[in-house]
């Protein structure tokens, strides 16, 4: 293990390098492009044994991953925002076809108007159709993420998707503990396939199912979502023991005592710590509450961190138009059978990269008691 | 908390600059950041970069808006940028100019120091005479004033984000400090 400074990009492509994938196939996006440079250098200079695939767009780059995967080797993909908008179709067939792919996503805005920079607006678009989704605070966790994200899909047979922030933690230069090749493969054991394709052993995949067929294989999907939080906390176990970083399926801080509860996902959770620092130097029950995976959600072990809460203020990256913002709809779904429910407030913090300071959530957290639970709240 | 904030130009390397000291900071047993202003990056436009530095993991994301230092990278972006925005009370800004500090007048109380860094990028062969780039000494002015970071540890950070004329720049960095 050596500590470095690396971008949040950077320690993405760390990760990648240690899963030892052998296929990567992708085309460039700002904020994510740093990630696949630096893949492209690494099998260029040979530190990484893997085809790197450039394709002319990034329908084609999913594609090529996923018939890497459906060929039975590791397969990795990197995208952003417009990127991952024009892959939709090809991200529906890879569940569909139980493929273990790993995609990182740098969290952009989509447009009109042209925007690069960050909010959650692209990942949370893809959150129906059975990928994995987990978002990340730091470099070292989007590092970490990434190795187990090929521990978790392979075990599960569903894909992941990982996202960072773009710019806030894709472009910013911090502390990551870089794990050895040893370490990563006493973790992640190679890939072993059931099913792949094989000119010696031919069989077919993707065929036309009617629906009983078509319901059940539905169905499985959904029972595999359901099983896999336990493979989920033996990865973060298995982790723990072997690189001493603990992870949940969410993380929390100064939430025991805490009468307000902020809950966001990404890297601007660190910010929100600060805050919540501050307000209780101000003598303010502050607390926080970080959805790490947002897919499968964990409902159960948010219910019992917010159950008896006084107020619960959930801080969105992104919202469904006509309904809520999409950590918010989680969020109540889960508190729905409590009978003495915290005040849930469902509130737009950024979007488009939207600056959002320390002071911000304070001011948040000292107005509490004049917000409503019964509308979208907006920043002025 | 220290925070330092950067202004530039597009293409006068101010990013580099923020990632090489905070680099330098890490390897003098700090715990830092630097990130970017996130514009499309495009050569002139004004650019901002940050490096925070504590004894913990830094949490926070958003832009340093209350900067201890300040460091410009060319005197006449200090005619057009506010470039003392929100600058703590005593905190100082660093101006590469050959005019004199009492040529910039800021509403905000604090130190400014100009140091003409542009002569020892020249002399160095660092970029030409019309954009000299002056990214690398600077720091060596900045390190000599600040005592914050080693000269050293700049030093060693130099070739990591340099790898063009890496030599050059440390020879540059190692004047500038001496002469500041």
């Amino acid at each position: 293990m050596v500590k470095d400074m690396v971008l949040g990009s950077e320690a993405v492509a760390l990760g990648v390098k240690l899963a030892r994938p052998k296929v990567i196939s992708a085309y460039p996006i700002t904020p994510q492009t740093h990630i696949i440079e630096r893949l492209s250098e690494m099998v260029d200079n040979g530190e990484l044994d893997a085809s790197f695939i450039r394709v002319e767009s990034e329908l084609s780059a999913i594609s090529a991953a996923m018939g890497a995967s459906q060929a039975g080797v590791r397969a990795f993909t990197a995208t952003s925002s417009h990127g991952l908008a024009l892959m939709h179709e090809v991200l529906h067939w890879i569940v569909g076809a139980r493929l273990p792919v790993v995609l990182v996503n740098a969290n952009r805005a989509i447009g009109s108007p042209w925007n690069i920079w960050t909010d959650q607006t692209d990942s949370m678009s893809q959150r129906d159709l059975g990928w994995l989704q987990v978002y990340c605070e730091t470099a070292q966790e989007a590092l970490d993420t990434v190795l187990q994200a090929f521990y978790v899909a392979e075990k599960v047979l569903l894909p992941i998707m990982v996202m960072i922030d773009g710019f806030i933690l894709s472009h910013t230069l911090e502390e990551v503990v870089i794990p050895t090749q040893e370490q990563a493969d006493e973790f992640l054991p190679p890939y072993e396939p059931g099913y792949f394709l094989d000119i010696d052993n031919p069989l077919s995949f993707g065929n036309a199912a009617k629906g009983d067929v078509f319901y059940n294989l539905r169905k499985d999907i959904q029972r595999s979502m359901e099983a896999s939080f336990g493979i989920i906390n033996e990865a973060h176990n298995r982790f723990d023991d072997i690189f001493g970083r603990r992870y949940d399926l969410i993380d929390t801080y100064f939430i025991d005592d805490a009468e307000i509860v902020f809950v966001i996902a990404g890297a601007l959770t660190g910010t929100v710590r600060v805050a919540v620092d501050k307000l209780r130097n101000m003598g303010v029950k502050a607390g926080l509450l970080k959805i790490r995976y947002f897919r499968p959600f964990p409902s159960d072990l948010v219910r019992s961190y917010l159950a008896d809460k006084k107020h619960v203020v959930v801080l969105n990256r992104s919202l469904s138009f006509g309904s809520a913002g999409q950590i918010t709809q989680e969020i109540k779904n889960a508190l729905y059978f409590e009978e003495d429910k915290p005040s849930i407030y469902d509130y737009v913090l950024s979007l488009g990269g939207k600056e959002v300071f320390v002071e911000d959530v304070v001011k948040l957290a000292l107005n509490v008691g004049n917000l409503e639970t019964s509308k979208i709240l907006w920043r002025e | 908390m220290i925070e330092i904030r950067f202004h530039g130009r597009g293409g006068q390397g101010a990013v580099i600059a923020s990632k090489i000291l905070a680099y330098a900071l890490f390897l003098d047993g700090y715990h830092t950041q630097a990130f970017p202003t996130y514009g499309a990056e495009r050569r002139g436009a004004p650019v901002a970069a940050y490096v925070r530095v504590d004894n913990s993991f830094i949490n926070v994301r958003s832009p340093v808006i209350n900067p201890d230092y300040v460091i410009v990278m060319s005197g006449k972006l200090a005619d057009t940028v506010d470039v003392s925005s929100g600058i703590k009370e005593n905190g100082l800004i660093l101006i590469n100019s050959e005019l004199d500090a009492d040529h910039y007048t800021f509403e905000e109380r604090c130190r400014v120091v100009c140091f003409d860094v542009n002569k020892i990028a020249l002399k160095y062969g660092l970029g030409t005479k019309i954009m000299p780039i002056i990214n690398v000494p600077i720091l060596g002015v900045f390190s000599k004033l600040t005592g914050l970071v080693s000269i050293d540890a700049l030093k060693r950070a130099t070739p990591k984000f340099v790898p063009v004329k890496a030599e050059k720049n440390i020879e540059a960095l190692e004047e500038a400090y001496n002469l500041a």
